[in-house]
């Protein structure tokens, strides 16, 4: 499997549970060294990534969190973030006191406040209710929008690739390869139900149309 | 209300048991108090006090250094924790008394011998649970550190320390209780001053007053540490922590 990310570019993958996303996140940021090839970052560059669990540290509150994951970002960027992301009246508590909701918010701060190079966010949105989650999604695409980064989201839902991403990357299950790389067209803030009901179909093609040719090549004896 | 409920019937009995077993066996409470304030006058009591805080404070600090030190390698290095481990079961194992009497033998009756004999004892317990602490450690933080490229010093201090908080806490509490009880033995067995000194002399000339004079000095001693320090840094290390309600 080979995939080329553009500077600038939020690319999401999409695929089955179990197909791998995660281990390619991971060895991706470098934490999972077992596999063959070879993995190419921007020179020098920054990375952050966003967890499927918040991964906070307990013992520190909001603005430490970030402030220690980014030393370098002035007070009025992190200022700034907190606004957008409606933390600014949650400084001062302590991970242990926030919703699931508040503290997947402060890992996103704490992922833009690095002013990555290079951002990975592994399903950050999953087990949040639909209303809280869009919610979330507007703000990530507002944050993204604002500061271009290089970006890889993993999800397993459709809608929220069709959101956020410039380009899709559908997933098969494992092992995984790329079935089929939809790009989008239109910006995101620009995207209106009906872009995003015409490129959910085009997606749903592509995903019909790898099941045909699974089935037929089965149906033929091979794997 | 229920503490001052709980002394009273501690002097209580003490008083009724006095007067069963007779003032030679148990002095009452009276006797005992005009010992202290004589022997507190007289600065005695202060100054054996003093002597034995001193080794408790110095034995203390080292076998926790040393503790710490090696149960976190231990708990990190699987090659330490396998050539540590049969070392540190036969230590843990040894009877305290082995070890202090070794140790006079070998380092003669002086203070370092008896120092080392005490951090000895108490190093192996620091280390079991510093070494639960460091397998503890949450791999998913270190995802985190590796991830922001966290300099080694700041996960050190940021991230892993926090997180052994609670086991050095354990160690320390576990740890200083023993300490002050070997402290009393070795000073009992080779040292010519400190409160076990003291109680050895005492029990030679059969004075019960003083033995417990010295006795309950002592406690009020140790309660006094126990309230005024080690218990707001537990409270300080678990600040962060989310109560039951």
């Amino acid at each position: 499997m080979s995939l080329t990310l553009a500077a600038g570019e939020v690319c999401a993958l999409v695929g089955p549970s179990g197909c791998g996303k995660t281990t390619m996140l991971r060895i991706i940021a470098g934490l999972d060294r077992d596999y063959d090839g070879s993995v190419q970052r921007p020179p020098a560059g920054r990375l952050a990534m966003v967890f499927q669990e918040p991964r906070l540290l307990p013992w520190r509150d909001v603005a430490d969190n970030v402030r220690l994951f980014a030393p370098l970002a002035d007070d009025a960027e992190v200022a700034a973030l907190f606004d957008i992301l409606g933390l600014a009246s949650h400084a001062g508590h302590f991970p242990g006191e926030l919703s699931l909701g508040l503290a997947r918010r402060v890992a996103l701060a704490r992922a833009f406040a690095v002013k990555p190079d290079l951002l990975l966010l592994d399903e950050p949105f999953v087990s949040l209710d639909d209303a809280l989650a869009n919610r979330l999604r507007e703000e990530l695409a507002l944050l993204v929008d604002r500061r271009s980064v290089a970006t890889l989201l993993v999800t397993h839902n459709i809608e929220e690739a069709v959101r956020l991403a410039d380009r899709i990357l559908l997933l098969s299950r494992r092992p995984a390869q790329i079935i089929a790389d939809v790009p989008v067209l239109t910006r995101r803030a620009a995207r209106t139900d009906d872009d995003c009901a015409a490129i959910r179909a085009a997606i749903a093609q592509r995903l019909a149309d790898h099941s045909r040719t699974a089935a037929t090549t089965v149906s033929r004896g091979e794997t | 209300m229920l503490r001052l409920l709980s002394l009273a019937l501690f002097i209580g009995t003490w008083v009724l048991g006095s007067w069963l077993a007779g003032e030679r066996m148990l002095p009452p409470p009276t006797a005992v108090a005009a010992t202290i304030v004589a022997e507190a006058r007289s600065g005695e009591l202060f100054w054996q006090l003093g002597i034995t805080l001193a080794r408790v404070a110095l034995a203390f600090s080292l076998a926790m250094a040393v503790g710490v030190a090696i149960g976190f390698l231990m708990g990190r290095v699987a090659l330490a924790d396998r050539i540590g481990d049969p070392w540190l079961i036969v230590l843990l194992n040894l009877p305290a008394l082995v070890i202090i009497v070794l140790a006079y033998i070998w380092g003669g009756l002086t203070e370092a011998a008896a120092i080392l004999a005490v951090a000895v004892n108490k190093v192996p317990n620091a280390v079991v649970v510093i070494r639960e602490g460091a397998r503890a450690l949450d791999p998913a933080l270190d995802d985190v550190a590796r991830v922001f490229a966290m300099p080694r010093w700041k996960v050190l201090r940021h991230i892993v320390v926090p997180q052994l908080a609670p086991y050095v806490a354990a160690a320390a509490r576990s740890g200083l209780a023993l300490v002050w009880k070997i402290v009393l033995v070795v000073e009992l067995l080779g040292r010519p001053n400190g409160v076990g000194f003291e109680i050895g002399v005492a029990f030679q000339l059969f004075d019960v007053t003083r033995i417990l004079a010295y006795a309950l000095a002592f406690v009020a001693v140790i309660l006094a540490i126990e309230t005024l320090l080690v218990q707001p840094f537990e409270r300080r290390a678990s600040r962060w922590r989310v109560q039951p309600a």
